[in-house]
């Protein structure tokens, strides 16, 4: 999938899409099929200044409840309305309409590979 | 999220492959590998209540009572009075112990004159062979754990009935005897009943019972048998809707039906009175059994426990959060006193909202009364109410 090896990725599950200063963030499709049907997304606001590994947000699945990592530190700029409707879309289509907030950074911190991520995925 | 190593000691059920090949996830469950999910935990959920799901139920306890004795044995010891069943009816009982507290809930169908299938949770299995074997020395009984020996599925939903009518394979009645046809066998068979049958020549028992709130059926037959069983169903129901469902949804539908689980709502520190199944408890026309002292007495199980002097009572909120097990109930938005302690709780699929068990003071568990759970440090408004927090259409 070439959209997976466009991406960079955490220990925490997410995947991170940097581009000009704007990281685009949601979670990975192994972290959601983990998860199960997610039915309830909180995000921080936009304005809301994050830190690398630090929490804001919580991704809730029937079965239990995950906590979203902020991968960069920096501003968010944007949430994923649309996620927080219908939560389904994480489930749906994790990498893309399932994206959950963007984050405006000035430096990016050291992030994964998909090679890293998915030797750490591994059973 | 923690990902635990694949550990290659599980157990895996004659299944497990047919599983894998339909996309399920699996977790640990009492020492069995089992799907949790195949697709959709949701889609699973909704299926069971709108039409039909299957579930692979091979890590539960299957243990035979079986002599001349052996309703006598089971009185003496559980909770209800398993000699006063008839035959191919099945009741639904505890195993206590000496203090009343709950080692294990058990369905025991009286399968003939002197033989009884206890079924135990998978977690419990060994526990409820051996105890079972203690309590019963002295009587003319032998308890046989043949978990090993007997698969058990469940077809649940609303057409569970037709698609088992149309099964190929299934015939009713055992030994030379022929029974009635099977799809009048099948639609007259009562809840919590149990007929004889055979399924490609091998024997199988057919109950009406389940764990979801709908009808639905259990099937217990020998673990080479379950294969061409589960693939047939699966076949057969295609058509009506029915799909393999796993752990996720069971535990959801189990929760709207208000059904308590072993290791959430009932343990060896709560008595059955705080659990609402007092009924399970029968104290007249009938013997001493372990744990009936305990009971009299109305001592607690273990007054050290944070279930000690609670009863267990449902809960119902608004938005999307739930209370999960373990999460604390406050009687107030701010301060106050903590009143109880959730023991499940979910995003109910069929209703929409929240919804809990929990175990919480009596004095606040009345229906309709105003509490707070801390969801992870926030406070949010909830209802007590009765249970279930779902019965199904024509109940």
């Amino acid at each position: 999938m070439a959209r997976e090896d466009d991406l960079q990725y955490t220990a925490e599950h997410e995947w991170v899409d940097a581009a000009d200063g704007v990281a685009t963030v949601g979670i990975t499709v192994y972290a959601s099929e983990r998860l199960g049907d997610v039915v309830y997304v909180d995000l921080p606001s936009v304005g809301d200044d994050v830190q690398a590994g630090a929490v804001i947000g919580e991704i809730e699945s029937t079965k239990s409840v995950a906590e979203l990592f902020s991968p960069v530190s920096g501003t968010v700029l944007e949430v994923n309305a649309a996620v927080v409707g219908s939560p389904e879309l994480v489930n749906a289509d994790p990498l893309g309409d399932g994206w959950l907030l963007k984050v405006g950074y000035t430096e990016l911190p050291g992030l994964l590979t998909l090679t890293d991520y998915q030797a750490l995925t591994k059973d | 999220m923690t990902d635990a190593p694949s550990r290659p000691e599980l157990r895996r059920s004659p299944l497990h492959d047919l599983h894998v090949a339909a996309g399920a996830a699996f977790t640990d469950f009492a020492g069995w590998q089992m799907p949790v999910r195949y697709t959709s935990d949701l889609a699973e959920h909704a299926a069971v209540r709108s039409a039909a799901g299957l579930f692979d139920l091979s890590h539960m306890g299957e243990i035979l009572v079986v002599g001349p004795q052996a309703g006598e044995a089971l009185d003496s010891a559980l909770s209800g009075r398993m000699s006063a069943l008839a035959e191919r009816q099945a009741k639904y009982t505890l195993l206590l112990s000496e203090r009343g507290g709950i080692v294990d809930d058990l369905v025991v169908y009286r399968t003939g004159a002197d033989r009884y299938l206890v079924v135990a949770n998978a977690s419990n299995r060994r526990t409820v062979a051996a105890e079972l074997r203690a309590r019963t020395e002295g009587f003319d009984a032998l308890v046989e754990d043949e978990s090993d020996e007997i698969g058990l599925i469940a077809l649940q939903g609303p057409r569970s009935l037709e698609i088992l009518q149309n099964l190929e394979g299934l015939t009713v009645g055992d030994d030379a005897v022929p029974g009635p046809p099977l799809e009048d066998a099948l639609a007259q068979l009562g809840y919590y009943r149990a007929l004889p049958a055979e399924f490609l020549g091998r024997r199988a028992l057919i109950a009406r019972t389940g764990y979801t709130g709908e009808d639905g059926f259990e099937i217990f037959t020998s673990p080479e048998n379950l294969r061409p069983l589960w693939q047939g169903l699966l076949e057969t129901g295609a058509g009506a809707g029915l799909v393999p469902a796993g752990l996720a949804a069971r535990d959801t539908l189990r929760l709207e039906a208000g059904m308590p689980l072993y290791g959430h709502e009932l343990g060896l520190t709560t008595l059955p009175s705080q659990a609402g199944l007092a009924r399970t408890v029968v104290l007249k026309d009938k013997g001493d059994f372990v744990g009936r002292a305990a009971i009299e007495s109305g001592a607690a199980a273990d007054e050290e426990s944070i279930f000690s002097g609670r009863v267990l009572a449902g809960l119902t909120a608004e938005g999307k959060r739930a209370g999960r097990a373990g999460y604390a109930v406050y009687d107030t938005g701010e301060g106050g006193t903590r009143v109880g302690v959730v023991t499940s709780g979910a995003l109910s699929p069929t209703l929409g909202h929240p919804i809990a068990m929990a175990y919480i003071d009596p004095e606040v568990a009345t229906p309709g009364t105003q509490l707070f759970l801390d969801v992870r440090g926030t406070r949010l408004p909830a209802t007590v109410s009765s249970l279930p927090f779902y019965t199904r259409k024509g109940e």
